[in-house]
């Protein structure tokens, strides 16, 4: 067979030239910067020149320099060690929530998209209540009552944006639901389920991908608008977030490394991530019209 | 021989020597805003096993409706349809279906509609083995399946191409092959073969010919085709604005139509030397009941 | 007016890097107001040089040769200049109406869209003219099937609503792809009328794809015949049929089903 011809190295290169076309240089540069954060994340105990914590007050607010090249906190801690470490938490919530939201999202979907008539509209009456909740307040009182931790609030934050994804993930659903193939294979006794699986989950994959794309900077966003606020990651944990935020008040004295460095940090990776789901489906495909 | 027309005033009575009987099917589509359209007003007819029953008529007259309510894909206002002497309701449980799809299989008008864009053409041929014959492997589906399009005319190549990826005939014997693999009895095949060249038609007409030879298989054909009904049906039924206005065996009907529709459809069928020609139908206009 | 010089295409496979060969070039001339019918082997590549004079060939596609209208290179032809062409002087019939009306629109929408953007007309006027145009192909519920969904509509009535969408453009070239394979014969043969009387009328060229020989001889000037990727044989109605060069010409002609059995 043909296939034989093909070897394993063209493959990569077929698929990256397929990417390329797909995401244009410029994405393909975010996909390389997502990849390089992703690493760092991973090797951080051999990239990072410190630990997290490491560090005595009687350094606090050293400039930049050899040692510390992005200087350090107001706990003398090093600036550059901590976004390093930090990357792990600020990474790890949004993923959190955009797994969480894409498979709560997509099992509503489906069902309502598959089942139709009551069961649509019941689950498009809940998504609207739900829908009727910012997610930050949803958030908020999720802590409230199970206490302020990063995986309290992607949780919470996963439950208010899926009504978002539901619906987009629904529209696409239902009108490949009603193409005539699927009527084909329902005539054949095949289960409603295994027709979802195999025929309607492959052809709305797309936008479920987009959507966690374009859901992951946003969800970082506010997950670092939470530790902000005290309400996600607790001190002394590294989190870009909590950066931020602690370096408030350094940033008052005249040294701004910390939040920059942080919010740098936080910019780029949203940046990043957005763009590659504006190529991938545009805005709309995530449900957002904001 | 066809067992023409049953004479309207008569009780339906199941008869096992008939393959598929549909009486009194009436559909009427809602459209909104109150208006409706009637696509079908009591057809009745009946036909023997290993029989072929053509269904010509106008565009928009009814034909893909009453394919898509002799399968169970559409619900009827009224009437019944009874294929082997099973009565087949619209919406029966999976299990129903599952065993009717063993009975009666369909090829769509739309042969792009009817596949997963995603999925291989093979791979839509493999999913109705797999699903009624659960006891073969993947190599015996796979060589069924190959088999299946080669019957067809297609080659190895074709089984492993996107949709996408076939000619507007590939789609169509596709769906053919796929129709055929769940080795059913009786075939519904609307416009099955309007897109092949005619050496390639013959080629499947010839197939199915063979088939119902074969193995007694009986067909419900839905074309435009008049000289695709001389060449392959038992009889005919010719529908206008959802109503039947002539039926009977096809020597009858198409060498001595009665009704004025019937005759025009066949004169204006091209042959050498046949020029088209506008307004034909207002011929009908005087005609008309 | 429409040249194709050594026309080739061949497309690679994104995943397994195959290629195969669709189109071994092919060349054909095309005079204003002229009708080419072109017949052949179910997948000899028809569809595929109608999309490749749009340009409209799949992705993956490489195109070798050149193709003129009216002296301009068409595959030359970028951005707006290329976007003017394919509005004012090209039109498609393409051979599953499916494949160019939105599922989630009424048909209407189609034909008036397409309608004002040539044209620019008021939209009274644009509906007006989409239901006189349904009307001149045969559809008497002209007004039902504007404000319908294609699914709610029978292949023929979509195969119609396409080609009035074509004709409304008032294309110099039509493109039509089997474009009467859905219609009865007596619609059949009033659509073919209304495309001989266009092309009559307005100079309109036309390269016509059927699978009907009969068909095509009685539309057009003369008749290609296409196999595996190749123009084996043109030449006028007559010619073919009477004296058939190639051997899949004749191939061709005797497998025609007869309609009266006594047909020679
Ligand atoms: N789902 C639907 N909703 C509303 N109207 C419908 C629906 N399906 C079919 N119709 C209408 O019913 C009539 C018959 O349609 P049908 O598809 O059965 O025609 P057909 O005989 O198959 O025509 P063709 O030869 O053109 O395919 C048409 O007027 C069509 O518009
Ligand atoms: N995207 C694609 N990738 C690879 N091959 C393709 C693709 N599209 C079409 N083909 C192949 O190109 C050939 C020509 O296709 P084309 O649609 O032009 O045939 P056709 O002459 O119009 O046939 P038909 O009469 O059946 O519509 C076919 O063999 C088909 O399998
Ligand atoms: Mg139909
Ligand atoms: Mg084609």
């Amino acid at each position: 067979m043909p296939q034989s011809l093909v070897k394993p190295s063209s493959r990569i290169s077929v698929v990256a030239g397929r990417a390329h076309r797909r995401l244009g240089t410029l994405g393909m540069v975010c996909v390389t910067i997502i990849a390089v954060i992703v690493l760092t994340t991973l090797l951080a105990p051999l990239i990072a020149p410190y630990g997290p914590y490491e560090g005595s007050v009687a350094d606090r607010h050293l400039a930049p320099g050899v040692n510390h090249l992005l200087g350090t906190d107001q706990s003398g801690r090093d600036v550059l060690s901590r976004v390093i470490w930090g990357a792990r938490s600020s990474l790890l919530g949004p993923l959190i929530v955009i797994v969480v939201t894409a498979v709560l999202a997509t099992a509503i979907a489906l069902t309502a998209a598959w089942y139709g008539g009551r069961v649509d509209s019941f689950l498009g009456r809940v998504l609207d209540v739900l829908f009727a909740f910012p997610n930050i307040l949803l958030a908020i009182l999720a802590i409230a009552i199970f206490g302020p931790s990063l995986l309290t609030a992607s949780l919470a934050l996963a439950i208010g944006y899926v009504p978002y994804s539901a619906r987009v993930i629904r529209s696409v659903a239902l009108r490949e639901r009603n193409l005539p193939y699927i009527a084909a294979a329902r005539m054949q006794g095949i289960y409603g389920f295994v027709i979802t699986v195999r025929h309607i989950l492959p052809n709305v994959w797309p936008q479920i991908l987009t959507g966690m794309t374009i859901n992951f900077g946003y969800a970082m966003i506010e997950l670092a608008a939470l530790s902000f606020l005290g309400l996600g990651v607790q001190p002394p944990n590294a989190d870009w977030g909590l950066m931020v935020s602690s370096g408030q008040s350094s940033l008052l004295q005249g040294y701004p490394e910390q939040s920059v460095a942080a919010g740098l940090a936080i910019v780029v990776t949203v940046a990043a991530f957005g763009y590659i789901g504006e190529r991938l489906g545009g805005r709309r495909a995530a449900g957002r019209v904001r | 021989m066809a067992q023409g027309q049953t004479d309207e005033f008569s009780t339906p009575e199941i008869r096992p020597e008939h393959a598929v009987e549909f009486w009194g099917l009436s559909r009427t589509f809602v459209m909104g805003r109150g208006r409706t359209v009637q696509a079908l007003d009591d057809i009745n007819y009946a036909i023997g096993h290993g029989q072929c029953l053509a269904v010509v008529g106008e565009s928009g007259s009814g034909k893909t409706t009453l394919a898509r309510i002799v399968v169970g894909l559409e619900r009827p206002d009224a009437g019944t349809v009874v294929l082997n002497g099973h009565e087949v309701r619209f919406g029966a449980s999976r299990k129903n279906r599952r065993t009717r799809s063993r009975l009666v299989q369909m090829v769509f008008q739309d042969p792009q509609g009817s596949f997963n864009r995603r999925l291989p053409a093979g791979a839509a041929v493999d999913e109705v083995l797999r699903a009624h014959f659960p006891e073969m492997g993947r190599r015996a589906r796979r060589s069924q399946m190959l088999r299946l399009f080669a019957d067809v005319g297609l080659e190895e190549q074709h089984a492993d191409a996107l949709p996408a990826a076939l000619s507007g005939g590939q789609k169509q014997r596709v769906a053919i092959a796929r129709a055929l693999a769940a080795e059913p009895t009786i075939m519904v095949l609307d416009e099955a073969v309007s897109a092949l060249d005619v050496s390639v038609q013959a080629q499947v007409l010839q197939l199915l010919k063979r088939l119902r030879h074969e193995r007694g298989l009986t067909y419900v054909f839905i074309t435009h085709d008049l000289s695709v009904v001389r060449e392959v049906a038992d009889a005919v039924l010719v529908m206008r604005y959802g109503r039947v206005v002539e039926a009977g065996p096809v020597s009858q009907v198409l060498d001595s139509p009665e009704h004025p529709y019937t005759r025009l459809l066949i004169d204006s069928a091209p042959r050498p030397g046949w020029k088209p020609q506008r307004n034909l139908r207002s011929r009908l206009l005087g005609a008309e009941t | 007016m429409l040249t194709i010089d050594n026309l080739e295409l061949s497309i690679t496979d994104p995943d397994t890097g195959r290629v195969s060969e669709i189109l071994r070039g092919n060349s054909l001339t095309l005079a204003a107001g002229e009708a080419l019918g072109l017949v052949g082997e179910s997948g000899s590549g028809k569809s595929m040089t109608l999309q490749c004079v749009l340009g409209i060939e799949p992705p993956g596609s490489s195109v070798g040769g050149r193709i003129e209208l009216e002296g301009r290179d068409l595959r030359a032809l970028r951005g707006e200049e290329l976007r003017r062409t394919r509005a004012e002087d090209l039109a498609l019939i393409a051979q599953n109406p499916h494949s160019v009306l939105n599922p989630v629109l009424p048909v209407g929408k189609y034909l008036m869209e397409g309608m004002s953007e040539a044209r620019s007309m008021p939209k009274a006027r644009a509906r007006l003219r989409s239901s006189e145009l349904l009307r001149s192909v045969g559809i008497e519920e002209s007004e039902r099937v504007l404000r319908s969904y294609p699914h709610q509509l029978s292949g023929g009535m979509l195969q119609r609503v396409v080609i009035a969408g074509a004709i409304s453009a008032q294309p110099k070239l039509l493109l039509a792809d089997e474009p009467t394979t859905a219609l009865d014969v007596t619609t059949q043969a009033e659509v073919a009328a209304i495309l001989d009387e266009k092309r009559r009328e307005a100079e309109m060229s036309m390269i016509f794809v059927s699978h009907d020989l009969d068909l095509a001889a009685a539309v057009c000037d003369r008749l290609a015949v296409m196999r595996y990727g190749e123009l084996v044989e043109i030449g006028t109605p007559e010619e073919i049929r009477d004296a058939p060069q190639h051997e899949y010409t004749r191939e061709l002609m005797n497998a025609r089903p007869k309609l009266h059995p006594e047909e020679a």
